[in-house]
């Protein structure tokens, strides 16, 4: 019994369909962001996957996905250095409540 | 036949991802949310390991769980309040971004379990060595990644004076 790649594939579709969810349906920002998170993290399982089973001899997936890590910790940084901001600025990080970008 | 460890192990990754990562979205608290953000992440750095990324699970579980998740629950406690729950949405909306995700999800999996793949020979998952992970990340010629990699040094720096300025008291 052997472990397909597709059962990879439909795992980490739900996790992104979780995240477009939560992106859709939550009115906090930090909830946003965690979905967000949550989709990034399903692509890069898709790099790993396919990196190990169609080109196992490359490095290319495995490559992007560790940049692509990287990347996500400095978007995360700086959006929560906002969302401070705002919070700072306004009392709230509901999106209702940022009806404006002028402090 | 019975069932290899591997396999077992498999499953319940899978479950506690796809569990975690629907509960992520779906719980009102959002403290509980950034908690089981910490288990999708994890179980993401097990299914590295398993497929033999030994360091791309190290580096998951380093700056995910190590240090996002933290940024995130810092940044949660400083900006809720004690019973702070996620408000109610209209029943329209909520059937809207639900719909959407949904038929995305059915979609996707629809193409992902009918599309033929490349019938690829049994994968044995060798560990890739940090010496050729280390060749690869710093050398110029062809998939050599210095590039990129000066890249992202350069992004992080732009990133901590932005954050500083950001979030520093006028």
């Amino acid at each position: 019994m052997t472990i397909h790649m597709e059962y990879y594939l439909v795992v980490s579709a739900i996790m992104f369909f979780a995240g477009i969810y939560g992106f859709f349906v939550r009115r906090n920002t930090l909830a946003i962001l965690i979905s967000i998170e949550l989709i990034l993290n399903a692509t890069d399982i898709n790099f790993a996957v396919f990196n190990r089973f169609l080109f196992p001899d490359g490095l290319e997936g495995h490559m992007f996905a560790l940049f692509s890590i990287a990347i996500s910790a400095a978007e995360t940084a700086v959006a929560i250095a906002i969302m401070i901001n705002i919070y700072r600025n306004i009392r709230s990080i509901q999106v209702k409540n940022l009806n404006e970008m002028k402090w | 036949m019975g069932l290899s460890l591997e396999t077992i192990i498999f499953y319940i990754l899978a479950v506690a991802i796809s569990v975690f990562s629907v509960l992520t979205v779906v719980t009102t608290r959002i403290v509980r949310s950034a908690t089981y953000l910490l288990f999708v992440l994890i179980a993401t750095a097990g299914i590295y390991f398993m497929l033999g990324y030994t360091f791309l699970g190290s580096v998951q579980i380093m700056v995910y769980a190590g240090g996002i998740v933290v940024l995130y629950v810092f940044s949660i406690l400083l900006t809720s309040g004690e019973g702070d729950k996620a408000e109610k949405l209209k029943r329209g909306k909520f059937l809207a971004g639900l719909g959407a995700a949904v038929a995305g999800g059915v979609i996707i999996l629809f193409i992902t379990l009918t599309h033929q793949f490349k019938p690829t020979a049994q994968i044995e998952p060798v560990e890739v060595s940090i010496k050729s992970i280390g060749h690869a990340l710093l050398g110029g010629e062809k998939y050599g990644y210095v590039l990129p990699f000066e890249a992202v040094s350069i992004l992080l720096l732009a990133c901590i004076i932005g954050g500083l300025l950001i979030a520093r008291k006028r």
